[in-house]
C-alpha cells in the first residue's frame, strides 16, 4: 500500500514513527510559520480529506458517478446543528450527535441508492445532482410554516466538540504548556481522518472492496460471479454518506454555524474534483487531491494580492477572481498532463493504458 | 442517435397538462402558464440540444456548455448596446446582436473541443468532466473581470406589445422564442435526418471507427457538433437575456443544468428528446411553480420550483431508465 511505495531502506516503524511526529508538529510549525490563518485551512483540509475519502469509496471504488454527493455533508452537519444549538434548546453530547448524523446521513444515502440502481453513468450523475440540490433547496425554505431549519439565515452558535469535558474550541493546559484551540481541533480531526483512512484501506482490500471493483469494471461480469450487486451497490452508497455525514457534524462545530449556501453544486463539485484529480480510487492520491485543492486555492488567495502588488505596483485583478480563475486553470492543467490523477494507483494505470 | 417517433413524452405532457379539477382556478391561469412554461421550455430545448448533440456523438457532458450560453447572452447585451448606440433599428440590431453572439460562441466551441476534450478522447471517462468543469469556471471568472458581478439590463429590442389570445397574454418576445426555437429545432432535425452531412454525424454518433472506415472525418463531425451546439447557446442565450431583460455572469450555471436535466429527461444523445425534454420541463416547472401553493395549501411555495423540476427527472428516469425517447442502452461503459 502507501507504505510499499516509500523507500524500503528504513525500517517500517521508524517510518510510522517519524510520519507520527511530523503530523504532530505540523500545527505548531505552521501556525509559528504562517499564523492561525492558515491553522484554520489545516483543520478545513482534514475536514476535506474526510469527505473526498468518502466519496472515494462511491465513485472511486464502485464506480458510480455522485454529483451530490455534498448533501450527505449537508445532512451530517444540520444533525449537528438541530441537536446541539439554541435553535432548538437541545445540546446533546457529541458522541451521540456524530454517530446519529453519520447514521441520518447513510439513511439519506441508501434512500437516494435505492431507486437510482438501475441507472449507470450520466443519469446517476445527474440524478444525484438532482437530489443534491433538492436537499439544499429543503434546508434553505424549510423555515416555515414550521421552522425547522431556520432557512437561508442558517443555525448559529452551534456547540464546539467536547472531550473529556473539555471544549475544543477554547485552549488547553496540559504540563504548563498551553495548545491553542485550533491545534485541539486539528488533533481531533486528524484521529477521526485517519480513521476513515484505515476503514478505506481496510475495505478497499476485503470481499466487499473487490466486490466494488467488480462492479466498477464490468457490472454485467460481476453479477455473473454471484456479486449481489444491487446490495453491494447500496452499500458503497451507505458508507460513503456516513463518511460525510461524519465530516457534516465536524464541520458544523468547527464553524459554530451553518447554512444551505455551505452546501452548494460546486461544493460537491469540488469534493468530486479533489478524487479525481488525486487519482481516483487510491487512498494516498485522494489525500493528496484533498489537500491540493484545499490549501493552493487559498495559497492564491494570500498570495495574488501582494504578488501583483509587487510586480505591477497595483492590483490589477481582483484576488477572489484571479483566485478562482487559476484553481479552473490548474483542473484544466492536470487533467491534460495527467488524466488519471496525480498519484494514480498503479493498478489502475494499466488498466486505463490497456484499454 | 435518433429513434423511431414515439409518443411518450407527448402522452406524459398531456397528463402533466391535466391536473385534477379543483386546483385550476380558472383555465385562463392555466393557460397563462403553459404559455409562460413553453418560452422557457423553448430555451431549454435550444440549450438541451447543444448538451444532446455532443454527448450523442462523444458521448460526454459538455459541463461548459452553460457557460457557453451566459457568454452568448452578455455578448448579444454588449453588441446591442453598441448598434443601438449607432442608431441602427433594433430589427437589425437584433439579428445583428445574434450573429455577433453566435460567432463569438462557435469560436468559443471550437476552442473549448480543442483544449479540453480533443486531447482526452482516450482518457479515463471522468478526466473530460474535469476540464469541463475548470473549462466552466474560467469562462465565469473571464465573464466576471469582463462585466462585473452586476446585473446588466438587456436593451428593449423587440416591441413591448402583448397579443391576447383567448384570454392569454403572450408577448411579442415569448411570440419570437417559440418561433425561433421551433424553425431552428426544425432545421437542426432536416438537418441531421434529412442531409448527407446529417447521415455523417448520425454515423459517427453511431460507431466512430466504422464511419472512419466509411470516409467520414470524424474529426470535422465532432467540431461541426460543437459549432452548432455553440450557435444554439448563442442564440438561447439572447432570447433568454431579452425575456427577462437582464444578464449576468453566473447565469449560464443554473439554466446550463436545467436544459441538461431537460436533455437526460428526453433522453440524452436523442435531438427530438432534447425537444420534448425541454419542453416539458419548462412546462412542468411554470405550473409546479404556479400550483404548488394550492396543491399543498399554503405549505410550500414557488420557492419549490427547482425542486418540482428535480423531482420529475428522478422520477421519469426511474421508470425510465434511458429517458422518455431514449434507446434502451443495453450496457455501456
Amino acid at each position: 500500500m502507501s507504505a510499499g511505495m516509500n523507500n524500503a531502506r528504513m525500517p517500517r516503524n521508524v517510518q510510522l514513527a517519524l510520519a507520527v511526529i511530523a503530523l504532530a508538529v505540523l500545527p505548531f510549525m505552521v501556525s509559528a510559520g504562517l499564523g492561525n490563518t492558515w491553522l484554520r485551512v489545516l483543520d478545513f483540509a482534514l475536514l476535506y480529506v474526510m469527505l473526498a475519502l468518502g466519496l472515494n469509496i462511491v465513485v472511486g471504488f464502485a464506480g458510480l458517478l455522485d454529483l451530490g454527493y455534498i448533501a450527505f455533508y449537508a445532512v451530517g452537519a444540520y444533525v449537528y446543528a438541530l441537536l446541539a444549538s439554541p435553535h432548538f434548546g437541545l445540546h446533546w453530547p457529541v458522541w451521540a450527535i456524530l454517530p446519529l448524523g453519520a447514521l441520518a446521513a447513510c439513511g439519506f444515502g441508501v434512500v437516494l441508492g435505492a431507486p437510482t440502481l438501475r441507472l449507470r453513468g450520466d443519469y446517476l450523475a445527474i440524478v444525484t445532482l438532482g437530489f443534491g440540490e433538492i436537499v439544499r433547496i429543503f434546508m434553505n425554505n424549510l423555515n416555515a410554516p414550521v421552522n425547522i431549519t431556520n432557512g437561508p439565515k442558517g443555525i448559529a452558535s452551534i456547540d464546539p466538540i467536547q472531550v473529556g469535558g473539555h471544549a475544543l474550541a477554547q485552549p488547553l493546559e496540559i504540563f504548563g504548556v498551553t495548545v491553542p484551540a485550533l491545534v485541539l481541533t486539528y488533533y481531533f480531526f486528524l484521529a477521526l481522518a485517519l480513521l476513515v483512512m484505515l476503514a478505506g484501506l481496510r475495505l478497499q482490500n476485503s470481499r466487499i472492496g473487490r466486490a466494488w471493483a467488480a462492479i466498477r469494471e464490468d457490472e454485467m461480469a460481476a453479477k455473473a460471479c454471484g456479486i449481489n450487486t444491487r446490495n453491494i451497490k447500496l452499500l458503497a452508497f451507505a458508507m460513503g454518506a456516513s463518511f460525510g455525514g461524519l465530516a457534516g457534524g465536524l464541520f458544523a462545530s468547527f464553524q459554530e454555524f451553518v447554512s444551505p449556501e455551505s452546501f452548494s453544486l460546486m461544493e460537491s463539485i469540488m469534493v468530486l474534483c479533489m478524487v479525481v484529480l488525486g487519482g481516483m480510487g487510491h487512498i494516498p492520491g485522494v489525500i493528496l487531491g484533498a489537500l491540493v485543492l484545499t490549501v493552493l486555492p487559498e495559497a492564491f488567495r494570500h498570495g495574488a494580492g501582494p504578488v501583483q502588488q509587487a510586480v505591477f505596483g497595483q492590483v490589477l485583478v481582483d484576488p477572489e477572481n484571479l483566485r478562482m480563475l487559476l484553481f479552473g486553470l490548474a483542473l484544466v492543467a492536470v487533467m491534460l498532463y495527467r488524466p488519471s490523477g496525480l498519484w494514480p494507483d498503479p493498478r489502475h494505470r494499466q488498466e486505463f493504458n490497456s484499454r | 442517435m435518433v429513434v423511431p417517433y414515439k409518443p411518450y413524452g407527448q402522452l406524459a405532457l398531456l397528463v402533466l397538462c391535466l391536473p385534477p379539477y379543483r386546483i385550476i382556478r380558472g383555465v385562463d391561469i392555466f393557460l397563462q402558464q403553459v404559455a409562460n412554461g413553453l418560452t422557457l421550455g423553448s430555451i431549454y430545448a435550444l440549450v438541451a440540444l447543444g448538451y444532446t448533440l455532443v454527448y450523442g456523438i462523444l458521448g460526454l457532458i459538455n459541463f461548459a456548455h452553460g457557460e457557453v450560453v451566459m457568454v452568448g447572452a452578455l455578448t448579444a447585451l454588449a453588441a446591442s448596446k453598441f448598434l443601438l448606440a449607432a442608431a441602427l433599428p433594433p430589427a437589425v440590431v437584433f439579428v445583428l446582436a445574434f450573429l455577433l453572439a453566435a460567432a463569438v460562441c462557435m469560436a468559443l466551441g471550437i476552442v473549448i473541443e480543442r483544449i479540453a476534450y480533443r486531447p482526452l478522447r482516450n482518457a479515463p471517462r471522468l478526466a473530460p468532466l474535469i476540464t469541463a468543469i475548470g473549462v466552466s469556471i474560467i469562462l465565469q471568472q473571464l465573464a466576471m473581470m469582463l462585466w462585473g458581478r452586476s446585473y446588466h439590463a438587456m436593451p428593449q429590442l423587440l416591441p413591448e406589445m402583448a397579443f391576447a389570445l383567448g384570454g392569454v397574454q403572450i408577448t411579442v418576445i415569448q411570440l419570437v422564442i417559440i418561433g425561433v426555437a421551433g424553425l431552428t429545432m426544425a432545421a437542426l432535425l432536416v438537418l441531421v435526418n434529412r442531409t448527407r452531412l446529417g447521415r455523417a454525424m448520425r454515423a459517427t454518433a453511431e460507431s466512430p471507427s466504422i464511419a472512419a472506415l466509411m470516409g467520414v472525418d470524424a474529426n470535422r463531425i465532432i467540431v461541426l457538433a460543437f459549432l452548432i451546439g455553440s450557435a444554439l447557446a448563442a442564440l438561447a442565450g439572447m432570447l433568454v437575456a431579452s425575456n427577462y431583460g437582464i444578464a449576468h455572469y453566473n447565469m449560464g450555471f443554473m439554466l446550463g443544468l436545467k436544459a441538461f436535466t431537460a436533455a437526460v429527461l428526453g433522453g440524452i444523445g436523442n435531438l427530438a428528446g432534447a425537444v420534448v425534454g425541454g419542453l416539458l420541463l419548462g412546462v412542468i416547472e411554470a405550473l409546479g411553480a404556479g400550483y404548488i401553493g394550492d396543491l399543498t395549501g399554503g405549505v410550500l411555495g414557488s420557492q419549490y420550483q427547482d425542486v418540482f423540476a428535480f423531482f420529475v427527472l428522478i422520477g421519469v428516469l426511474v421508470l425510465r431508465p434511458a429517458g422518455l425517447l431514449g434507446e434502451r442502452v443495453a450496457e455501456r461503459a
